[in-house]
């Protein structure tokens, strides 16, 4: 398989994202988008690292991952904390710090 | 072969995300990015980096999802209000959704990287493993990995003081009755906080 189906792959993967992010409204839903186009970025990492045969772009995809993964742990955490406020889990609800 | 392959993944990769952003229940929303995430490491097996796919699997299909689906059951999964703030906003976001994709898809493909029709070059039998993942992240890139170590540590640090039950927030009066009492009820009372006894209740 050529190199351009993995990119076209991650590119429809980052716009299936970026589409969830904008018709969702639990953030619950929302971090689970932001998982997606961060994924899409990793097979875009991915794929250039084979196409110019160095792993250099895999280290890249790695800590990516470690992004992600502290992302999801604050993100979770402030989701708990709105949660145990009694605040509604809606992102067109909250909207205090709009003005 | 090959192509057999990364069709049934990049199917799979897909379905999982269109199931994400489609499922209404959260719950199934965090199982089809497990489809998501085992079809991506597939994909990563494919372009023979394997350090990646199993850190995939491991890191993400594992442990992040796990958190996931902790919080959804502690949140529970509740429906969605059919309000939009924005009139049409669930037509108008998938035509952006296109015009992103097209516009990605251009930008890449008309690029004058002439390797993007190849397969890439041949590579050693070593390509991507563990070990070549290692020295480099040892060697070459020691400090953005420490960085990430610290970032971790800074994300756990801050999860927990984020999700800390505070005493105020549920039980206000109990954590003003406490205070005048002495030094020792007041350390014990403050292991309850996490599971409150009938005591400490008004």
């Amino acid at each position: 398989m050529s190199i351009e189906w993995y990119i076209v792959l991650s590119a429809l993967l980052f716009s299936t994202g970026a589409v969830g992010i904008l018709i969702r409204r639990s953030p619950l839903v929302i971090l689970l988008c932001l998982e997606l186009m961060l994924n899409a970025g990793n097979l875009a990492l991915v794929a250039f690292s084979r196409m110019v045969g160095n792993e250099e772009g895999q280290v890249f995809a790695v800590i990516v991952m470690v992004v992600a993964a502290c992302e999801v742990v604050v993100g979770l955490g402030l989701i708990v904390a709105i949660f145990r406020r009694r605040l509604p889990l809606n992102v067109d609800d909250l909207r205090e710090l709009r003005g | 072969m090959e192509e057999v392959l990364f069709f049934g993944s990049a199917i799979g990769a897909l379905g999982g995300a269109v199931g994400v952003i489609a499922l209404r229940n959260p719950f199934y929303s965090v199982l089809a990015l497990i489809v998501h995430l085992f079809s991506l490491a597939a994909l990563f097996l494919l372009l023979t980096s394997a350090f990646v796919a199993a850190a995939q699997v491991v890191v993400y299909a594992g442990a992040v999802m796990v958190l996931y689906v902790f919080v959804v059951a502690y949140v529970g999964g509740g429906g969605e209000s059919a309000w939009e703030p924005i009139p049409g906003q669930r037509f108008l976001a998938p035509l952006l959704g296109i015009a992103l994709f097209v516009e990605l898809s251009v930008a890449v493909l008309s690029s004058s990287l002439l390797a993007l029709g190849t397969e890439g070059p041949d590579v050693k039998p070593g390509f991507g493993d563990p070990a070549a993942i290692g020295t480099l992240m040892l060697e070459k890139f020691l400090l953005p990995f420490e960085a990430s170590s610290l970032l971790l540590l800074l994300a756990a640090v801050g999860a927990i003081v984020l999700a800390h039950r505070r005493r105020e927030d549920n039980a206000p009066d109990a954590a003003r009755s406490g205070e005048g009492d002495t030094p020792s009820k007041h350390s014990t009372s403050r292991l309850e906080g996490v599971s409150p006894s009938p005591r400490a209740t008004p």
